[in-house]
C-alpha cells in the first residue's frame, strides 16, 4: 500500500490569492493540490498525498502557536507516514512557516518531515540543523527540478533508510558532524592539501572554521555588599567519590552541590573528576579551582552580601559546546528562580 | 557555558588560564588565572602566600563584576 | 642525516622456551620477559599475554605500544636518553619487528586510557588491531603514586620493547627504506626550485599522563626546536601519555609518524621537506605564547614555503594549535594543520575549543564523541573495572553482556592527530 503523504503549501500555491490574502487561516483539503500534483506523480505510486494543509503566509507568522495548533489537529485522524512542506524557494515567511511546521511534525507527532527552499531563504539557516530541507533554485522555476529530490528523500525518510551525504540528496548541509573511512589516511591527504595550497589550486578543508556567537554582557552590579554571588566551575570540582558519576570527560551532566555550610573544599570531602589536566594539585586543595575559601571570607568581611548556598560543577574537556548551552540554561533558570545577581565561573 | 548563563542577563566573570579560548568562546569579562591544574592557587608557594594569590583573582573577579563594560574586556 | 630501515615481517607471535625470531615468528618466553619487568621494585607482579589480529580479545585500559627497533649500524640505541645514552640516533640503520608491538596495560593511572579490540568493529578504529601484540599486565607496588606508577610502566614497556628488537639484530630485513634530510643549505641547494615544507610536531606536556620525552627530557621544559626526522625514528621521542586514548600519540605513532613519512614520499618530487620543528602544549599561556613564538621564529628562519602542524590532545591544545597556525600563516608561510573534533555525541557542536579564520586547511581525523557498540569478546587482558570511568566512558557503558558502548574516544588511536588512520568527519 502506497504511503500516506500530507501536504503544506502556502495560499499561493493553493491558487488561493497573493499577498491580500496571506492571513487565510489553516485549513485541510482531501487530495493533493498544485504543485502536489506533481509531486504526487514524483512518487510514483510508492506514496500517495492524502491531505493538503493551506496556510496564507502572514497568518503563519504573525499567530504561530494558534497555526501550529491548528494545524496538528488537522492532522490528527489522518494517520500520516510523511509530512512534506512546500518547496518554498526564495519566500522568506513561506520559508520559516515550512521550516517550523516540518520541524514540530517531526518532534511531537514524530512523523518524518522534509521541505524544500533556497539556500538564502531565512527558514534555511533556521532550520537545517533540524530539518532536511532540499536546496531549490530561488524561483518557482526551478520546481521541476525539486520535487524529484523531495519525493526521493521523503521515500527514503519514511522507510528509514541510510541518507546519504548532501550532495549525493540533494539537501542542504546541516551541519552535523559524520565520521566515515576516507580512502587514503590523513597524513596522505594533509601532505597533499599542502601541496594544493603551495601550488595555488584549490583545495577542500575537511573543516570549515565555525564563527562563534557573542552575547551582550550583564549589567554590572552596584553594591556587591548587598549581591548574592554564585559559584559554577567545568573543572569538575565534586563531592569525595563523585555521587553524581559526572564524566571525566564529554560530560552529560552537572552536579549541584550544597555549600551551606563549607568555609572550605577540603581535600577529605571534595575532588576533581576532570581527566584533562593532572588531578593531583586540584584534589590537594579543590579551593584552587573553586575559590570557597576565599569567597567565604569576603563574605564574612562584608565585602560580598551571600554566596548562593549551591555551586554547580561538570567537566569542560571533550564536553560539546551544546551540552555545555543545555546546563548554562537549566542552571541560569535555577540562579534566576533563586535571586543570585552575578556568577563567578571557573575553569581550568 | 559563560555564554549561556550570561545570556539570561545575569553577568559572569571567567576566570580562566586560556584567554584565548574565553574570548573565542565569548566571555565578557574574563580574569586570567595561573595555571590549567591550578588556576586559583600555586602548589609551589606556602599555604599563606597561595592563598594571597588566590584572594587577589578573586578580588579582580569582583572588581570585574562591578565594572560596566561594551564588549570582551580582560581584567589582569 | 641518513637512516636505512629494514623491516623484518612480523606474521605471528607465539610462546616459547627462547625469545627468538624465526621464518617471521616472533617467539616469547614469558618467564625472561617478566624477569626483565620486575627488575623495577615499584613493580609487584606482572603477566604477559599475546593478542594476534583477528582474535577475539579485548584489551584494556593499554597505556602505550611501542613498536620493537635495534639499531645496527650508527651511532647510539633506540630510546636514547632513557634506555640507551643520549647520544645522537637518526643515522646508520635500524632494524624493526613490523608487525609486532608491546602494549602495556593494567590498573588504571588516570581517566584516560584505552581499549583495543583485536576484532569486531571496534578493531576497524584502532591500528592496534593489525598488529601481534606482547602485552605486559602490569600490577604496582602498593602506596605506590600515581607518578611512579606511570613512570614504572612505561619504563617496563620501553625495557621489553628494545629487548625484543635485539632478536632483531642479525636477521635479513624483508624490506630495506631509505631516508635522507641533508644540512639545511645543502638540503635547499639539492631541490632549490621546489617549496620548502617543514613539519610542525606538536608534544602533549600537560603533566602527569599528559607528558613527552625527547631524549629523555621533558617536553614541557623545552624550548622549540629543531629535529632531524630520521632521530624519531629512532625512538628519541616516546609518550609518558595518557591523555584521551583515541588523540594521544603512542610511542609506536611516534616511531611510525606517517606525517614524515608522507612528507618524504613527496620529497624532492612535490616539495623540499627540510626537517622538523617540535613545539610542547604547555598549562601556562605565557608557555604558549613563548612556544608559538620561537616555532613561528623557527619556521621562518628555515625559509618555509608550507608546513604541516598536527595536534596531540584537544581543548585547550587547540589553542596551542590555532596559535601556531595563526603566527605561522601571518608570516607568509602555508600550513595545513591535522586534529580531530568534539562536536557532541550528536555531531551537532563546534568541532574545536579554539577557531582562526586563517586555519583554512584543515584535516580532521574524525568526532571523537562519536559514540560506537564494541560487541563482547571472547577473552579480556587488563580488566573491565574501569570502562565507565575513562575518557569516552559514562555510566553504563559497560553492559552486562560484556558489551561497551562508548565514545570513540576510548578507543586507543582511533583519532589520531598525526593522520594515522582513514576516519574522518564530514558535515551531513
Amino acid at each position: 500500500m502506497a504511503l500516506k503523504v500530507v501536504h503544506y503549501i502556502n495560499q499561493f500555491f493553493a491558487n488561493i490569492g497573493g499577498e491580500e490574502m496571506a492571513h487565510y487561516a489553516p485549513e485541510i483539503r482531501e487530495g493533493a493540490i498544485g504543485p502536489g500534483l506533481g509531486l504526487d506523480r514524483a512518487f510514483k505510486g510508492e506514496a500517495e498525498i492524502v491531505a493538503t494543509i493551506i496556510c496564507g503566509d502572514s497568518y503563519f507568522n504573525e499567530n504561530i502557536n494558534e497555526a501550529v495548533a491548528k494545524i496538528l489537529s488537522l492532522m490528527k485522524d489522518i494517520e500520516a507516514d510523511l509530512f512534506v512542506a512546500g518547496p518554498a524557494f526564495n519566500a522568506g515567511r513561506y520559508g520559516t512557516a515550512c521550516g517550523t511546521i516540518s520541524k514540530v511534525v517531526q518532534d511531537e507527532l514524530k512523523i518524518p518531515a522534509v521541505t524544500g527552499m533556497y539556500i538564502e531563504n531565512p527558514g534555511a539557516d533556521m532550520f537545517k540543523k533540524e530539518v532536511y530541507i532540499i536546496e531549490t533554485a530561488n524561483a518557482a522555476t526551478g520546481m521541476r527540478k525539486a520535487l524529484p529530490k523531495l519525493a526521493a528523500l521523503a521515500l527514503k525518510l519514511a522507510r528509514k533508510e541510510e541518507i546519504l551525504d548532501p550532495e549525493t540528496e540533494g539537501y542542504l548541509v546541516r551541519g552535523i558532524r559524520k565520521n566515515f573511512f576516507a580512502e587514503k589516511v590523513g597524513a596522505e591527504r594533509a601532505v597533499e592539501m599542502l601541496i594544493k595550497k603551495l601550488n595555488d589550486e584549490e583545495f577542500k578543508t575537511e573543516y570549515p572554521m565555525p564563527e562563534f556567537d557573542r552575547v551582550e554582557p550583564g549589567k554590572a552590579i552596584k553594591d556587591l555588599s548587598k549581591a548574592r554571588i554564585a559559584v559554577v566551575t567545568t573543572g569538575g570540582i565534586v563531592p569525595k567519590g563523585n555521587p553524581d558519576r559526572i564524566e571525566s570527560s564529554s560530560a552529560s551532566k552537572y552536579g549541584i552541590y550544597d555549600i551551606n555550610n563549607v568555609i572550605t573544599l577540603d581535600d577529605e570531602n571534595y575532588e576533581t573528576t576532570h581527566g584533562g589536566y593532572d588531578p593531583v594539585y586540584a584534589n590537594e586543595n579543590p579551593n584552587r579551582v573553586v575559590p570557597i575559601d576565599v569567597l567565604r571570607d569576603l563574605e564574612k568581611e562584608g565585602v560580598i552580601g551571600s554566596i548562593h548556598p549551591y555551586f554547580y560543577s561538570t567537566t569542560g574537556n571533550g564536553t560539546a559546546v551544546k551540552s555545555s548551552k543545555n546546563f548554562a540554561e537549566e542552571i541560569d533558570n535555577k540562579l534566576l528562580e533563586d535571586g543570585v545577581q552575578a556568577v563567578i565561573l571557573t575553569s581550568t | 557555558m559563560v555564554k549561556g548563563i550570561e545570556a539570561a542577563g545575569i553577568p559572569v566573570v571567567h576566570i580562566c588560564t586560556i584567554v584565548p579560548i574565553s574570548k573565542t568562546v565569548g566571555a565578557n569579562r574574563i580574569v586570567p588565572a595561573i595555571a590549567i591544574p591550578y588556576p586559583l592557587g600555586n602548589p609551589n608557594l606556602d599555604s599563606k602566600e597561595e592563598y594571597k594569590v588566590r584572594r587577589t583573582i578573586v578580588e579582580k573577579a569582583l572588581n570585574a563584576l562591578q565594572t560596566e563594560i561594551d564588549g570582551q574586556t580582560i581584567f589582569e | 642525516m641518513m637512516l636505512e630501515l629494514g623491516n623484518i615481517i612480523i606474521n605471528d607471535v607465539q610462546f616459547g622456551n627462547v625469545n627468538k625470531v624465526e621464518n617471521n615468528v616472533l617467539h616469547v618466553n614469558s618467564e625472561s620477559l617478566m624477569e626483565i619487568v620486575l627488575e623495577d621494585d615499584r613493580i609487584k607482579d606482572a603477566i604477559i599475554e599475546l593478542a594476534r589480529p583477528g582474535e577475539s580479545i579485548r584489551i584494556t585500559p593499554v597505556k602505550d605500544v611501542i613498536e620493537p627497533r635495534v639499531k645496527v649500524e650508527g651511532p647510539g640505541s633506540i630510546f636514547p636518553g632513557v634506555i640507551g645514552k643520549v647520544d645522537t640516533v637518526g643515522t646508520g640503520r635500524t632494524h624493526v619487528l613490523k608487525g609486532a608491538a608491546v602494549v602495556t596495560c593494567g590498573k588504571i593511572v588516570g581517566f584516560q586510557e584505552g581499549i583495543v579490540d583485536m576484532t569486531g568493529p571496534g578493531a576497524d578504529y584502532t591500528p592496534f588491531s593489525k598488529l601481534n601484540n606482547v602485552c605486559l599486565v602490569i600490577e604496582p607496588s602498593e602506596g605506590l603514586s600515581p607518578y611512579d606508577y606511570e613512570a614504572a610502566v612505561r619504563l617496563a614497556g620501553l625495557k621489553i620493547a628494545v629487548y625484543l628488537g635485539e632478536l632483531g639484530k642479525d636477521i635479513e630485513p624483508d624490506k630495506i627504506e631509505l631516508f635522507e634530510t641533508k644540512p639545511l643549505l645543502d638540503q635547499v641547494n639539492e631541490f632549490k626550485d621546489l617549496p620548502k615544507v617543514a613539519y610542525v610536531y606538536m608534544l602533549q606536556t600537560q603533566g602527569l599522563l599528559h607528558d613527552t620525552y625527547i631524549y629523555g627530557v621533558d617536553g614541557k621544559q623545552i624550548v622549540p626546536t629543531f629535529m632531524y626526522p630520521t632521530e624519531i625514528m629512532d625512538g628519541a621521542i616516546i609518550s609518558g601519555n595518557c591523555v584521551s586514548a583515541c588523540d594521544k600519540n603512542t610511542t609506536y605513532h611516534h616511531q611510525n609518524n606517517p606525517i614524515i613519512n608522507n612528507l618524504y614520499k613527496k620529497h624532492g618530487k612535490d616539495i623540499n621537506f627540510v626537517g622538523t620543528i617540535i613545539t610542547n602544549e604547555n598549562v601556562f599561556l605565557a608557555d604558549k605564547e613563548r612556544s608559538s613564538n620561537f616555532t613561528v621564529k623557527l619556521a621562518e628562519f628555515l625559509g618555509l614555503d608550507g608546513a604541516v602542524i598536527s595536534q596531540e590532545g584537544f581543548g585547550n591544545p587547540d589553542t596551542d594549535l590555532i596559535m601556531n597556525c595563526k603566527k605561522i600563516e601571518r608570516v607568509g608561510i602555508k600550513t595545513v594543520i591535522v586534529t580531530d573534533e568534539y562536536a557532541g555525541r550528536d555531531g551537532l557542536s563546534q568541532s574545536l575549543a579554539d577557531a582562526d579564520f586563517s586555519a583554512n586547511a584543515v584535516v580532521t581525523g574524525g568526532n571523537a564523541n562519536e559514540v560506537i557498540v564494541l560487541p563482547p569478546m571472547e577473552k579480556l587482558i587488563g580488566s573491565y573495572a574501569y570502562v565507565d570511568k575513562i575518557a569516552g566512558g559514562f555510566d553504563g557503558s559497560l553492559r552486562e553482556d560484556g558489551s561497551i558502548e562508548v565514545e570513540t574516544q576510548a578507543i586507543t588511536g582511533a583519532t589520531n592527530e598525526l593522520g594515522f588512520n582513514k576516519l574522518t568527519a564530514r558535515s551531513l
